[in-house]
């Protein structure tokens, strides 16, 4: 980013006084987040850390980070460091992650979805 | 049970799985659980803190009050952390906070260049184009072209110090306190200082512009 000449750089986003979140998985990622490091898995510091590696590496794969993308850095910073303190293994989540959509698809329309109904 | 659903059926005999996005968060969140890792009212209590309860008008309290109260001004200006608390305004990333104070010479302007840290029990969460790219970059390189996309010109003598935040440490303007308001009270005070003047990017609102925003 240091090296790019600042004609090129894009026009900053801007906005009003929006809501917080822009969907609900966001402010769930969010809480996780603040409540995981209050509870002592990892310091805000190696949270910030951690996130600032992901928007980097994003950048790298081209996000142009707007800031619309910042909780899709923060859900990856997020699986990353339940992954490396060894809460959560990422197959575990991959795994729960396709028993969540299978759960899904077993529910009729309407009703509520249980984990459950994913490995039947 | 098997997906070879007949879709002469429509669409009653199987709900729609959401985002991939979603199916992640709703993974992590329920092994989490699962595991007595976090406790899922712990999760709602934080989201309707800071949907509903911090905000930027804390932050504007705290700039009303330094703006009337010399005494607190001074113990702002020495140990923001202390003295926001003393107003009651504690709690996740605030523990380490420092004001700097706009002056007609100096002008303070607020980034994190690595991610988003911010000063949450004084200001809420950060507004999307706080956390993006082009502002990160171009606060520390042109911050004189970002003061200008926001509608802020300042007159080429005022210096514009730029402060980068970090986990550690985080950062309050103080704004100018706007001419024409000697005798306003504390609460009609507030009412001048927007989220972005505390960030750095604009001023305080003049009494006229206080006006016309009421008035549309």
């Amino acid at each position: 980013m240091e090296e790019t000449p600042l004609e090129t750089l894009p026009a900053l986003p801007r906005d009003a006084d929006g809501p917080m979140f822009r969907e609900p998985w966001e402010a769930q990622a969010f809480a996780l987040a603040v409540r995981l490091s209050e509870q002592g898995m990892f310091t805000w510091s190696e949270w910030a850390a951690t996130l600032a590696a992901e928007i980097r590496e994003a950048q790298r794969r081209g996000d142009a980070d707007l800031g619309d993308t910042y909780y899709e850095h923060w859900l990856a910073a997020l699986e990353r460091l339940v992954a490396e303190k060894q809460a959560v293994a990422s197959e575990d989540l991959a795994q729960r992650r396709e028993d969540w959509r299978a759960a899904y698809l077993n529910t009729p329309h309407g009703q509520p979805v249980a984990l459950s109904a994913g490995r039947e | 049970m098997s997906h070879d659903h007949d879709h002469s059926h429509g669409h009653d005999d199987h709900t729609h799985p959401p985002s991939e996005t979603e199916l992640r968060v709703k993974a992590l969140e329920s092994l989490l659980v699962e595991k007595g890792l976090v406790d899922p009212g712990a999760l709602d209590e934080i989201v309707q803190t800071y949907e509903h309860r911090v905000g930027p008008r804390n932050g504007a309290q705290v700039v009303a009050k330094a703006w009337s109260d010399p005494g607190f001004r001074l113990r702002l200006l020495e140990d923001a952390g202390e003295a926001t608390a003393t107003l009651g305004f504690t709690g996740r990333q605030g523990e380490h906070i420092t004001a700097v104070e706009n002056t007609p010479e100096v002008h303070n302007l607020v980034v994190c260049t690595l991610c988003s840290c911010y000063p949450w029990p004084l200001l809420g969460l950060p507004p999307a184009w706080y956390k993006s790219a082009p502002y990160r970059a171009r606060a520390v390189r042109d911050p004189r072209g970002v003061l200008r996309e926001f509608g802020t010109e300042l007159p080429e003598e005022v210096e514009i110090r730029v402060w980068d935040s970090t986990a550690e440490m985080r950062y309050l303007v103080v704004p100018e306190r706007p001419a024409g308001t000697e005798d306003w009270s504390e609460d009609e005070l507030a009412k001048l200082v927007t989220r972005n003047s505390m960030i750095g990017v604009e001023t305080a609102l003049t009494p006229a512009q206080l006006r016309a925003r009421e008035e549309s």
